[in-house]
């Protein structure tokens, strides 16, 4: 069988210099202190006396290294943490950015699912768009003409294809986006999950085009943090950690290496000193935990078993009326609950103030709660009509498994959040 | 399903760019339905929501060639080659009008089109590229005004010099598309450009002959002031279409030669730049 993709060697470096944080959080002060210095600055760079710190550019790999091979109409899933290098593998692949050493082959057109609305154009009409957008795909004016009646079909549009897209609604925005990207029938197609937006309905619909083009013995490369969707949708997976190639395998093996290698942080969130806004003071976050049964840090739940999360704290004062917050919402941003460590009257009046010292705060989340799917978990720390102290929205993320949970037994997804066990009773009347 | 256009898949390869073949000038043939593509959508939304739509085309040529007329004509009396002051301003205000607004909107093409270039592959010459052609059409249309002008005055071309004219618009372009490569490179990671493109082409007017004869020029001053290619392309305008002065001479191809130059060393310095725009914009 024929080599789609042929990566050898690949390397891609970044530089992380003063020249991108610069005035990042845009303070008056510091812009007028920095051009004050300039004359300074550009002495010292013609003299070649680089002034300390500042024009020092570190770099860094996001890849290292990587060398794989994609047959033609294989569907390789790609893991990794964030920053993992997941993206910067795609947009190489997609020569949206060159690599920095190594060579990729690629042979056919890629097309990727977050090219979608790429081009358009407010002021061009539903039409225009369609020929604009196409071209910008790669697709041909004649692959175009022959498409068009199918793409507008597609889109549920078609009263307004003479209409400027400035006037349409989001909704009919994206499915005209979608329906264009969805016919462009690339040989190699790239979806990346992580990045995509849009609604339920809209991922479904990514999900759906990615199933049927593997169908129809195209290669893809799909890259998602959900890994029943990985092993749902692909035969073979690659592990990236750090621009790394871990390991490459069986889509089964791979992702329990991943899941069990524990890279990094999973299930975890540990906030470095420099990450802690100076006016958080006097709380200081340590640490965010999620445990299952047996205390251990994990990255997936099971939806059958009990959670904990745990939220470890410091105090350097005194607080009064501290309450911590927990936020958890699905990955398309939905908040699913709500819930503070001093909700429970007791609790409330028992911790009315807090005296300095190291805390944890543990919530056991029951069990048959969560769907299938990725939620994020957000940290705050307040006194209610007082202050915040410190908040985190998206401070970490887990998966949830659902194996054996109720339902289980259809395979099709249930729509909702939540997927709890239900005291169901059937009666028969007759 | 409709047909589906088969075509044998072709193999790219990817890796980092070197030498000159790294100008990879044969994408930009093969993506040459895309240029079409954005020229037509930046004409089409260019006077989207304005009230005098494409006459914006010729009343900003025709409004600076009255405000010289009165300024440079009738108070300080420029000598303008025994031309009509009018027409011998308005030839002038022609390719300079193309090239400026080829600068303003071609040092803008990729920053205002980030999410193109952080998304997808294409030759990112195209934006530049398809910007300054865009102006060739506001180009066209000022150029009625022109002939309007010319049959008022009684002035004739002579087929002699007339067929000259595209010549000096392709150096106009080229000179324009190398100075726009340059800055919108520069653009992407400085945007000082957009605050010194002001005073750059308010500069440049002072030393192209839009307003004035070069005649004016000292000779041995001559030599320097034809390195702006401007200037051997307003001169070849008004030669080729008002038979003014002496026609090509040596002080065109120092034009000439500094318009390639800087087309070249454009091409070089943004593929150079080109593999890090997705990052740095």
């Amino acid at each position: 069988m024929a080599i789609a993709i042929s990566v050898k060697n690949l390397g891609k470096r970044y530089r992380i210099g003063a020249a991108q944080t610069k005035f990042k959080y845009g303070m008056l002060r510091e812009v007028l202190v920095d051009v004050a210095m300039t004359p300074v600055r550009i002495y010292k760079g013609l003299t070649g006396k680089a002034v300390r710190g500042t024009s020092s550019s570190s770099s860094f790999w996001a890849l290292k290294d990587i060398s794989f091979d994609v047959e033609e109409g294989k569907v390789l899933g790609i893991v990794g943490r964030n920053g993992a290098g997941k993206s910067t593998l795609l947009k190489i692949l997609s020569r949206v950015t060159e690599p920095t050493e190594g060579t990729v082959s690629v042979r056919g057109r890629v097309g990727s699912l977050l090219e979608v609305g790429t081009g358009f154009h407010p002021e061009l009409t539903g039409r225009e768009n369609i020929f604009m957008n196409g071209a910008i795909l790669g697709m041909k004016n004649a692959e175009i003409e022959s498409k068009f009646d199918e793409i507008v079909d597609f889109s549920e549009v078609s009263q307004f294809i003479d209409t400027p897209v400035k006037r349409y609604s989001s909704g009919m925005y994206l499915r005209l986006a979608f329906a264009v990207a969805a016919h462009l029938e690339p040989e190699i197609l790239v979806v990346d999950e992580v990045l995509a937006v849009g609604d339920a309905e809209f991922q479904r619909k990514c999900l759906g085009k990615m199933g049927d083009v593997a169908q129809q013995g195209r290669t893809v490369l799909f890259v998602s943090h959900n890994m029943s969707a990985i092993l749902r949708l692909t035969q073979e997976a690659i592990v990236l950690n750090k621009g790394q190639l871990l390991m490459r395998g069986p889509t089964q093996e791979a992702v329990d290496y991943y899941l069990s290698s524990g890279q990094a942080q999973a299930g975890e969130r540990i906030w470095d000193v420099h990450e802690i806004p100076a006016s958080s003071a006097p709380f200081r976050p340590i640490s965010l935990k999620v445990k299952d049964r047996s205390g251990k840090v994990v990255d997936t739940i099971r939806s059958t078993e009990p959670v904990y999360i745990e939220f470890e704290y410091q105090l350097d004062a005194p607080i009064t009326g501290l309450r911590i917050g927990f936020y958890l919402s699905t990955m398309r941003g939905e908040y699913v609950l709500t819930s503070f460590d001093t909700d429970d009257p007791q609790m409330f009046d028992q911790f009315d103030s807090r005296k300095s010292g190291h805390y944890i705060s543990c919530a056991e989340i029951p069990a048959d709660i969560f769907n299938e799917g990725r939620y994020g978990l957000g940290v705050n720390a307040s006194s209610f009509g007082v202050r915040r102290y410190f908040m985190d929205e998206n401070a970490l993320a887990f998966n949830v498994d659902i194996s054996g949970a109720p339902g289980t037994q259809w395979l099709e997804p249930r729509v909702g959040p939540v997927r709890p066990r239900l005291e169901w009773k059937i009666e028969k009347l007759v | 399903m409709t047909e589906i256009i088969k075509h044998e898949p072709t193999t790219v390869y990817i890796k980092p760019p070197k030498g000159l073949a790294a100008l990879n000038l044969r994408d930009l043939w093969i993506y040459r339905e895309l240029v079409f593509f954005m020229i037509w959508r930046d004409i089409k939304v260019r006077y989207k929501q304005t009230l005098l739509g494409a006459l914006w085309a010729i009343i900003q040529p025709v409004l600076t060639m009255l405000v010289f007329t009165f300024l440079f004509g009738k108070i300080a009396k420029v000598s303008s080659d025994g031309i009509p002051y009018p027409i011998f301003s308005y030839t002038a205000l022609l390719p300079w009008g193309l090239f400026v607004g080829a600068l303003n909107q071609a040092s803008r093409s990729l920053t205002s089109n980030h999410n193109m270039i952080t998304k997808i592959y294409f030759p990112r010459l195209i934006l530049p590229v398809a910007s300054v052609l865009g102006g060739l059409v506001d180009f066209a249309i000022a150029f009625v005004v022109l002939i309007g002008l010319m049959v008022y005055y009684s002035v004739t071309p002579s087929w002699a010099s007339l067929w000259t004219l595209p010549l000096f618009l392709l150096l106009a372009i080229i000179a324009a598309l190398g100075v726009s490569l340059w800055l919108s490179a520069i653009n992407v990671q400085y945007r000082d450009v957009n605050y010194a493109l002001p005073f750059l082409t308010q500069f440049w007017l002072f030393i192209t002959p839009v307003a004035y004869s070069s005649k004016v020029i000292s000779e041995k001053w001559q030599l320097a002031y034809s390195m702006n290619p401007m200037a051997g392309v307003v001169n070849g305008f008004r030669w080729a279409l008002l038979g003014s002065g002496s026609g090509p001479d040596a002080s065109l191809w120092v034009s000439v030669a500094i318009s390639f130059l800087i087309l070249f060393s454009g091409l070089i310095y943004f593929r150079n730049m080109e593999k890090t725009f997705a990052d740095t914009i």
